[in-house]
């Protein structure tokens, strides 16, 4: 017999093994919360705040969250999907994201949530931010013109390939990517099999000369809409 | 007379109306046409905005400089990037799928072009009230055509989405191949429709015939006067609008080079800057600015080619030669029966490439020695596009040079529309038919005014007469008609 602990999102019912977060009972239950920078093997990190739920009335991550026997969780409510459209609205414009070449497209967590939530324009004005690339590794391309600062890569590098290649410098809206060497990727030890790459959500972090080998029709949201695999865990509702 | 002074009312970007192609006719002291030029916006910047990029997503990010055009722009840059990866010898699979949708696109396009915007100036007339003298009016009168020219663009457009993935904006071709085949279900479906699209292919080119021999007195002078001719050609003089060598021969036939490996363009072609326009110039260096401008498209390539590579278009191609005994045609308003001598040559090509079993193949890309300089030249629908692109050792691209069809066929446009003008301007008014007259010369070309505009319906078009002194005497604006 093991031990559970038993709460409810949206009023249904939900077991969770202890240690868990939110996010985590509800992926095993099926219900999709969207996130940016939570990762199924990485520590999570509460950066993004999509994945925003109500815990008891209250706003809390629900990545970084732990269930809690008797919580009262709010997820798929209006007010908390505004709130969550927002954010990638302002992702949106925070970057320069231009979808239309963006070698991620269809593979795009970032895109494949826009669509999700029926974003067609932000409403907010394009920021236009002053962002370079970095080209200097042979065979990894860094385009901060559409990193999130979702700190992916940065827990990936540190934990999962132990080269801690990634940090972030600045504050606010001077926050960047960088690299934990002198200047730039070249001079670190990151390769492009490194789960850092792998991992990154959006088009900031690439492989190079990869781009647009999947045929349009074949991409990973082109076939079904992001969160899709964690419904489809859902058991059939008995009405 | 200081005639710096005229030039500059005239470019003036403030006085542009968005979107529209707008035409200066200067005249002398005794009211007579002195010069007509056309000027187009061209899209300015993208030599900028791409710098840096990665070259792989050249293929793609280009097709944002053109909404009309983009599977051209997609193609000839994918053409210079096979060569950055050292890729240019494609697999038969790679080759014949990107010829597929080059062909697709040829289709769309001189359908659109033939049966949108100009049928309705063959069918009703010059003159004609323009509130019937648009598609409107053709669906009206002559109902059949107007669905033939929505079927004929429909098939090129489906098999554009079946190559690259989408209408517009797709990303079929990569460096050194593409992303996918055709599956055979799609061949299937194809096939069975394209009998009806050869035999509504045959009828168009009956049509632009049958138009230019009856009005023959009309349309022979219009616009016309010698020019050179540039375009690829395969090794052996056949036509190929995908791939092949440059060829370019004056007005009466004579060879001024042939057989050119395009990488080695800027021997050949330079490309002046006029003060008063912000759109290059192209000449064939050899002759000089003052002779060596050239046309491009459908005209040029029927010209210049020994044939035509597909029985039904090369009858067709035979019969055009007639009209001129063999020798180069230059009247501007052939365009049109060539550009329909090359929708039915496309049909043809789709035909033979949809009946080889290599477009079911599997090897889709190669790879090679790497480069650092290459450029991609293909036909495009409105005629030779040049792209030339440097890629440093961080496979970022540093430099590109693009001259895109309409630049080539820039001095051209000038001159038929300085014929027209001088033809048919009448006083210092500028009438509703030298305005239609206009159009009708710049239209033949099918510029591209958003590599240049979005002219579906009637040309937005801005007509200005200047005065030896550089006053505005008359002006007057049509907007499109959509
Ligand atoms: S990273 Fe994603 S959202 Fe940004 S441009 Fe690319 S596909 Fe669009
Ligand atoms: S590079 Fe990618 S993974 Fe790293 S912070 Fe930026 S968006 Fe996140
Ligand atoms: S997914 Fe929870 S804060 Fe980003
Ligand atoms: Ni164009």
């Amino acid at each position: 017999m093991s031990e559970t602990l038993s709460f409810t999102i949206d009023g249904v019912a939900i077991e969770a093994r202890p240690g868990q977060t939110i996010l985590q009972a509800a992926d095993d239950a099926g219900i999709y919360i969207p996130r940016l920078c939570a990762h199924k093997d990485l520590v999570p990190f509460g950066a993004c705040r999509v994945c925003t739920v109500k815990v008891n009335g209250r706003p809390q991550a629900a990545c970084t969250m732990p269930a809690a026997k008797g919580m009262v969780v709010e997820n798929n409510t209006p007010e908390l999907l505004e709130h969550r459209r927002r954010l990638i609205e302002m992702l949106f414009v925070e970057g320069n994201h231009y979808c239309m070449f963006c070698e991620k497209s269809g593979n795009c967590e970032l895109q494949a949530l826009a669509y999700r939530f029926g974003i067609t324009a932000p409403r907010f004005p394009y920021l236009f931010p002053d962002r370079d690339v970095d080209a200097s590794h042979p065979d990894v391309l860094i385009d901060r013109n559409r990193c999130i600062l979702c700190a992916r890569c940065v827990r990936a590098s540190r934990d999962l390939d132990r080269k801690g290649v990634f940090q972030f410098v600045g504050r606010g809206a001077r926050k960047k990517l960088w690299i934990n060497a002198e200047t730039e990727l070249a001079g670190t030890n990151a390769a492009a099999e490194d789960r850092a790459v792998e991992v990154c959500p959006v088009g900031c972090l690439l492989k190079k000369r990869q781009g647009y080998a999947t045929p349009i029709g074949r991409r990973l949201y082109d076939r079904r809409p992001i969160g899709s695999d964690i419904e489809s865990r859902r058991p059939t509702p008995t009405t | 007379m200081n005639p710096s002074a005229t030039r500059t009312v005239v470019i003036e970007p403030v006085t542009r109306v968005e979107g529209h192609g707008k035409v200066t006719i200067q005249l002398d002291e005794q009211n007579r046409v002195r010069q007509a030029r056309l000027h187009i916006v061209e899209f300015r910047g993208f030599e900028r905005f791409i710098q840096g990029r990665p070259f792989w997503e050249v293929p793609v990010l280009v097709q944002r400089l053109c909404g009309i055009c983009p599977v051209s722009h997609h193609l000839a840059a994918a053409k210079a990037m096979d060569r950055i990866v050292g890729g240019e010898n494609l697999t038969p699979t790679a080759e014949k799928i990107r010829r597929l949708m080059h062909y697709g696109q040829m289709l769309q396009s001189h359908a659109l072009h033939f049966f949108h915007l100009c049928s309705p100036d063959f069918l009703f007339g010059f003159d004609a009230d323009p509130a019937v003298r648009n598609i409107v009016g053709v669906a009206r009168k002559y109902p059949d055509l107007a669905v033939q020219g929505v079927m004929l663009r429909k098939y090129g457009q489906e098999i554009i989405r079946a190559t690259a993935g989408k209408k517009i904006h797709g990303t079929g071709a990569v460096p050194g191949g593409v992303n996918r085949n055709l599956p055979v279900e799609e061949r299937d479906a194809f096939l069975k429709d394209l009998p009806q699209m050869l035999d509504w292919a045959e009828g168009a080119v009956r049509v632009a015939r049958d138009y230019t021999m009856e009005h023959l007195e009309e349309l022979a002078p219009f616009g016309a006067f010698d020019s050179n001719h540039l375009s690829l050609v395969r090794p052996n003089g056949e036509m190929d609008l995908y791939h092949g060598v440059l060829r370019a021969v004056d007005a009466k036939g004579g060879t001024i080079f042939d057989g050119v490996d395009y990488q080695n363009y800027l021997d050949y072609i330079a490309e002046d800057v006029q003060p008063w326009s912000y759109m290059k110039f192209p000449f064939i260096r050899s002759l000089g600015p003052e002779r060596g401008w050239y046309r491009v498209g459908p005209l040029a390539r029927v010209n210049l080619c020994d044939s035509i590579p597909s029985p039904k278009a090369e009858a067709a191609r035979k019969e055009f030669f007639r009209l001129t005994g063999g020798r180069p045609n230059n009247m501007t308003m052939t365009y049109h029966w060539a550009r329909m001598i090359e929708l039915l040559h496309s049909v043809e090509v789709i035909e033979q490439l949809l009946h080889d079993a290599d477009l079911q193949g599997t090897d889709l890309v190669v790879r090679g020695e790497r480069r650092n300089e290459a450029v991609g030249l293909i036909e495009a629908p409105r005629g030779t596009l040049f792209h030339h692109y440097v890629v440093n050792d961080r496979d970022q691209v540093v430099r590109c040079n693009l001259i895109v069809s309409t630049t080539n066929n820039n001095t051209p446009m000038n001159r038929a529309v300085e014929d027209v003008a001088r033809r048919y301007l009448d006083g210092v008014q500028i009438s509703e038919g030298l305005l239609n007259r206009i159009e009708v010369a710049i239209r033949a070309y099918d510029p591209c005014l958003s590599c240049a505009t979005h002219a579906l319906g009637q040309m937005p078009l801005v007509v200005e007469l200047v005065g030896p002194n550089g006053a505005t005497l008359a002006r007057r604006v049509r907007d499109s008609g959509a």
